[in-house]
């Protein structure tokens, strides 16, 4: 169990410094780095405060630690999943209005002589 | 096999458009551009190229149609809908919708016209099933839309024989509607369940289908599980809210 919640905390660490990094070379936008920056403090906390863990694992009614994490590190990851998600939904959704509009200017301005069809 | 379609009046004017969709349809797009001229005349037909790979923009512009080229791949209802809000930005009061691979004889545009410019009647569906002889489909599609009847009857609250026909024409009132949100992968169904809850009206219109002159279906046998599920799932959202954002 020691051994796993060491690994876990080196997870979590590099993954905040995999996130701030990535802020800083601008390979992603601040606002898409708290999900993970927060999904890797929550497994940080729970690493380093066993008896949290302990709680959270009797809570759910897992006996085993391990399995307590690895449920709780499942949850986690899949909230950050969905966001990003959310997110691409309305990305793409901009996209779809944008390139839509592009190919309607494009068209009036090929077909300017005319404006109708 | 030459038809003699007498030119419609809507056509004539300019007021109707034939809108066709296409997807690397440099085979079929010639002679189906070639078709509608020598049925109707000049009249106005406008290609959507959702980003083809092929030369189908090219050919299309040296047979005379207008092309209204996507900057990238859109997917069927995101190319459609591109065109809806075209046609309407540009005046339109009815447009037909026939594909763009030569399945769908553009003599019966005629006929769809004709129905969808009753008063009370927002859409006319063109259907392979009332047509005798024209009833050509694969069998799996043919179970999908045995299967899509059932579902829909309840929910339009009457029966639609061909549902997953893209022969579709639409007046006015429905353009704008369509302009303004549509579905963005596989569309058919989905916007006829958009229309009806706005309790608008569509009447079915004999047409022939036709194989098609060259390529293959994008919907084939694996991909029917996927496509009945993602419309099913569609309608569904539709019913439960609708005009929401994922519809834009
Ligand atoms: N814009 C666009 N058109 C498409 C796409 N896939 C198919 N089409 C067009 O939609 C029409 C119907 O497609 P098809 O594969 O023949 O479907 P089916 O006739 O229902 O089996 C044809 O005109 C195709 O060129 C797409 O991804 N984008
Ligand atoms: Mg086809």
């Amino acid at each position: 169990m020691d051994r796993l919640l060491f690994i876990t905390t080196l997870i979590a660490i590099a993954l905040i410094l995999t996130v701030l990094i990535s802020l800083r070379r601008a390979h992603i936008r601040a606002e898409y780095s708290v999900s993970w920056l927060a999904a890797a403090v929550i497994l940080l906390v729970l690493a380093q405060a066993p008896g949290l863990l302990g709680r959270f694992a009797s809570w759910v009614g897992i006996e085993d630690l391990p399995t307590a994490l690895l449920f709780l590190v499942t949850g986690v990851f899949l909230a950050v999943f969905y966001r990003f998600s959310i997110i691409i939904s309305h990305l793409r959704d901009a996209n779809i209005a944008l390139a839509q509009r592009v190919a309607i200017l494009e068209f009036r301005l090929e077909n300017v002589e005319d404006g109708r069809l | 096999m030459t038809h003699t379609a007498p030119v419609h009046p809507l056509l004539e004017d300019g007021r109707a458009l034939i809108l066709v969709p296409a997807y690397n349809e440099e085979q079929a797009i010639g002679p189906l551009i070639d078709e509608v001229y020598s049925l109707f005349g000049k009249i106005p037909i406008l290609i959507i190229d959702d980003g083809s790979h092929d030369s189908t923009a090219a050919i299309a512009k040296g047979r005379g149609a207008r092309v209204m080229r996507l900057p990238h791949h859109l997917g069927l209802g995101g190319a459609l809908q591109a065109g809806y809000r075209l046609a309407f930005e540009l005046g339109f009061e009815f447009v037909v919708r026939i594909d763009g691979d030569g399945q769908h004889d553009p003599a019966f545009v005629t006929a769809m016209l004709d129905a969808v410019s009753r008063p009370g009647v927002q859409m006319a569906i063109g259907s392979r099933f009332l047509h005798t002889g024209g009833g050509y489909t694969s069998v799996s599609r043919g179970l999908g839309i045995r299967l899509f009847r059932t579902f829909l009857r309840p929910i339009l609250g009457k029966p639609v024989l061909d549902p997953t026909s893209g022969y579709v024409a639409v007046n006015r009132e429905a353009l704008e509607v369509f302009s303004r949100s549509f579905p963005l992968e596989y569309p058919e169904i989905e916007a006829l369940v958009v229309l009806r809850r706005r309790a608008f009206q569509f009447v079915e219109v004999p047409v022939s289908i036709r194989p098609r002159l060259a390529g293959r279906s994008t919907i084939t046998a694996l991909k029917s599980v996927y496509y009945i599920v993602h419309v099913m799932l569609g309608v569904l959202v539709n019913i439960l809210i609708f005009d929401r954002r994922r519809w834009r």
